[in-house]
């Protein structure tokens, strides 16, 4: 019997996994996927908002400008890539700047610091290769980039260290209530477990209609962008936001932690909580869109497109609380953006609700973060050294793009929630991440794997379960049968 | 530190005849970095024949050209490192590289040589729309499973582009077993060599769709298939031509791009037309001393070239760091690209560099018939050179006379292409 069970390890549902396993109870979490941050955490802006945008008084406001203020912190903890970069939402008219003003009063009313409102010539003097028609800008210095999937993980190996129990490949088919527990069907797993968190992303109405009344549905809304290569990372300094509209925040620029440009997203109807295709016309929209703000970035630098799909509901504000009728179960649902902002104050907050509603929350003695191991490439001389004299793999270069060491590769598989797929690997170390997507790297992380691992050569996943990339051997007999 | 005369970076074709005739020129110690545990580069996945015709005047596959290179270097005094990748390469010539025996290190170069090779264009560059499941493969990197690792990366193929390693992949997926369904190129031409598309395609009846492209990818985790479309002159697909291929598997070739993150960092002058370094008549880049060759400068067809442009590099290296003073300064002849013809390489002659001749690689814009190669200067023809067939995918050389380099008016001379006047 768990004390607590977390449907869901995106960066909500790790966010919350690790703020639990602070606490002298038993937590566990189920995941459908073979990995953690497969949904929307590894496919959106990867940005840290101040907190502006959200009506003031809502959840969403409130956790949001909390998130921000936790990220930074919480990220040197655990050693996740992280950088207050700042942002600026652009003006182009008179009505635009009517925005910003409004912008303005909403964050100062949610407790944004340090926000004000740029002429042209401060933002461009900021900005050099802004469009040159602004006619100013919000900027906002809390505004921060964030490695999103990084982040999720290492809070949920930091939780599977501190005694959570991860179930992957465990997607939820029912939820009972048994009258003081709750039994779950989850794969191939039954769990029994007194209280119930909902942080399943896009299918958090469908999890929450297993077990209470059916009170919102998720309107999936998709997303595209465009990833460029690191020559265009250094094309602006901050993240450079448009106007927002009804339809989301629209297109941005930014600079990625790992040293890309990320730009995007669209916001068009998904069909479907996995619609996570690009279309030629959303792309299109992309680029448009982004050559208005600055007219430098070279699309022909891209090195991948890819599209995330957003927990929208018909309400503007996040659903995190207690359910009106099903007991001890709580809904952390409709975490469109910003949620990945508000994602270490979700944590905390779902803790009080589950407070709030009898759980005995203790902290923990013994409680110890799970810090991202150091790249190789990113360590001092030193270290270096010293890597290489406890494990001298750390000297072979694997992925050349991003220089990541059969030594990272290895070091990925020995933490607490090991990748079982290529793209595992990646979301760990960043091999594969780079100019030629993996085309060298891909299948000597695909031998490692193997090796290491003991899943066969054939069996190996490019990303999630039925993602295989290989059919079988070759034949050995000249090609008779 | 240590001190190399010639360091040669990359033991593919272009760096094994680099370090090779290094020697013959007379260079003392000399070092080839190798990335891989083995020399000879994406040769040693090169298991077709076809090497070598121009050459060694013999049809050799890829690891026996490569072997033959491996087996003169071994007859050299030269050091061979493997699995060790360079990290930098400085402006003074010093090379910093890693590997699992040694750790983190530097040497100084005399002369470097930079035979980095190339990478291939992957669905990111060219933003195919669809989902994003697993069974897209740039075809080098298929060709590495299969032929290497020894595991088939799908059974109903589609190959966007007509590259020739998609086209060599499409004769070696049939020939295991696999369906290739059809091969989709978006210009009116094939990017690869006329014999890969007899060869590879038409022997085994695989359709080739020119002025197609793939318009939409499809599948959850797997591909399970790709819709085509018909492409206007522009290249933009044509509403109501879709049609749908079902298929596990799509192999790109779609254009390779030279690997120039090394010359980057050591401030090397790259041209964005080639994407790689503006290089003299003897492979020199922009930072004396430092040389490069093969696709690491330009993508070529046929190994052959790459031989005869590494060895080039080689002895100017050799001869580089036999100098105790450099010459410098002497005058520069640009190589200017006219009507139809992509960058020229080299892109600058010294005449005083050169004995009779220079050799001037270059690619057309588009497909001709009968058709010339006209060099000129100053509005004035110098040299034409007439051509049966010229088409993008086949790399053009000339050679020009040293005595027009000499004369060139304004320090350019200028390369074009056109239809053959009419006799």
């Amino acid at each position: 019997m768990f004390d607590v069970t977390v449907i869901g390890c995106g960066v909500t549902g790790a966010g919350i996994a690790y703020e639990l396993s602070r606490c002298e109870i038993s937590v566990a979490v189920v995941e459908k996927q073979n990995d953690i941050a497969c949904g929307t955490t590894k496919a959106n802006s990867a940005i840290v908002h101040a907190g502006y945008d959200p009506l003031p008084g809502t959840k969403m406001a409130r956790l949001n400008v909390e998130g921000s203020k936790r990220m930074e912190a919480l990220c040197r903890r655990l050693s996740v890539a992280y950088q207050r970069v700042g942002s600026m939402v652009l003006a182009f008219d008179g009505a635009d700047l009517k925005t910003l003003r409004e912008l303005l009063r909403r964050g100062n009313a949610n407790g944004v610091e340090g926000l004000c409102i740029l002429t042209k010539e401060q933002a461009l003097n900021m900005e050099p290769g802004l469009n040159p028609e602004i006619a100013g800008a919000l900027y906002a210095p809390t505004g921060a980039i964030v490695n999103p999937w990084g982040l999720a993980i290492a809070m949920a190996q930091t939780a599977v260290k501190n005694g959570a129990a991860l179930y992957l490949n465990s997607p939820v088919r029912s939820i009972s209530d048994r009258g003081g527990f709750y039994r779950i069907e989850a794969g191939e797993n039954a769990l029994e477990t007194r209280y119930v968190v909902n942080a399943a992303g896009t299918f958090a109405d469908k999890i929450n209609d297993m077990a209470a009344q059916p009170f919102f549905r998720i309107l999936p809304v998709r997303g595209e962008y465009y990833l460029l290569d690191k020559c265009q990372g250094g094309i602006v300094r901050h993240t450079i936001f448009q106007p927002p509209s009804k339809s989301g925040k629209g297109v941005l620029i930014s600079p990625t932690v790992h040293g890309n440009l990320i730009v995007g997203p669209t916001a068009d109807p998904a069909d479907g909580p996995e619609d996570t295709g690009v279309t030629a016309q959303g792309l299109q929209k992309v680029v448009k869109a982004a050559l208005r703000s600055d007219t430098h970035v070279n699309f022909r630098e891209s090195i991948r497109n890819f599209a995330g799909v957003r927990a929208a509901t018909a309400t503007d504000d996040f659903i995190i609380e207690a359910s009106k009728d099903a007991p001890r179960f709580v809904n952390a649902a409709a975490i469109k953006s910003p949620g990945l902002s508000a994602a270490p104050a979700i944590g905390p907050e779902v803790r009080r609700i589950l407070e709030s509603i009898g759980l005995v929350c203790r902290a923990k003695g013994n409680f110890t973060e799970y810090r991202q191991p150091p790249l190789f490439k990113n360590m001092t001389k030193a270290e270096q050294a010293a890597a290489l004299s406890r494990d001298p793999r750390y000297g072979r270069v694997i992925c050349r793009c991003e220089t990541i060491t059969e030594g990272d590769i290895l070091q990925t598989l020995r933490g607490p929630v090991p990748p079982v797929s290529i793209d595992g690997v990646k979301r760990r170390c960043n091999a594969g991440m780079g100019r030629c997507q993996g085309g060298f790297c891909g299948p000597r992380v695909h031998e490692i794997l193997s090796r290491e691992t003991g899943i066969p050569m054939e069996n190996v996943e490019q990303d999630l379960t039925g993602s295989r990339l290989l059919t079988g051997e070759t034949k050995t007999g000249g090609g008779a049968e | 530190m240590k001190q190399y005369d010639v360091v040669v970076i990359g033991a593919g074709p272009a760096g094994l005849a680099a370090a090779c005739e290094a020697y013959q020129n007379g260079a003392g110690k000399i070092l080839v970095v190798e990335r891989d545990k083995e020399p000879g580069g994406i040769l040693n996945q090169c298991i077709h024949n076809g090497f070598g015709l121009h050459y060694f005047k013999e049809e050799l596959t890829g690891p026996e050209y490569a072997g033959r290179f491996i087996e003169m270097l071994n007859n050299t005094n030269a050091e061979l490192m493997l699995d060790t990748m360079v990290l930098a390469v400085t402006e003074d010539r010093k090379i910093s590289m890693i590997n699992p025996r040694d750790g983190y290190f530097t040497v100084q170069a005399g002369a470097v040589v930079l035979a980095m090779g190339c990478r291939e264009r992957t669905r990111g560059a060219i933003g195919i729309p669809g989902t994003r499941p697993a069974g897209v493969f740039t075809a080098g990197a298929a060709q590495r499973y299969v032929n290497i690792e020894g595991y088939m990366v799908g059974k109903k193929v589609v190959i966007l582009g007509s590259g020739d390693i998609g086209l060599i992949m499409a004769r070696r997926m049939t020939l295991e077993g696999a369906k290739v369904a059809a091969c989709v190129e978006l210009m009116p031409y094939s990017n690869g060599l006329n014999r890969n598309i007899v060869q590879c395609l038409n022997d085994y009846g695989i359709p080739l769709y020119l002025s197609h492209t793939i318009t939409e990818i499809r599948g959850k985790r797997r591909v399970e298939g790709v819709v085509v479309s018909r492409v206007d002159g522009g290249g933009k697909p044509v509403p109501g031509t879709e049609r749908f291929f079902d298929c596990d598997t799509v192999l790109l070739s779609v254009g390779l791009i030279p690997e120039n993150e090394l010359s980057r960092s050591a401030g090397i002058a790259l041209d964005p037309r080639t994407k790689g370094p503006v290089v003299y008549e003897n492979m020199e880049t922009s930072i004396p001393g430092i040389f490069a060759s093969g696709n690491v400068v330009h993508v070529h067809d046929l190994v052959d070239f790459v031989t005869a442009e590494s060895q080039r590099a080689g002895a100017a290296a050799a001869d580089f760091c036999r100098r105790k003073e450099q010459p410098g300064g002497e005058p520069a002849v640009a190589i200017e690209s006219g009507e139809n013809v992509g960058c020229t390489v080299p892109q600058h002659i010294r005449p005083d560099r050169i004995d009779q001749y220079a050799e001037v690689f270059f690619r057309v814009g588009r497909v001709f018939s009968n058709s010339e190669i006209e060099v000129a200067s100053g509005g004035r023809v110098l040299s034409v050179f007439k051509r049966e067939h010229m088409a993008p995918g086949e790399m053009e050389r000339i050679v020009i006379p040293k005595k027009f380099l000499e004369n060139a008016s304004g320090g350019a001379v200028t390369v074009s292409a056109k239809e053959a006047k009419e006799n």
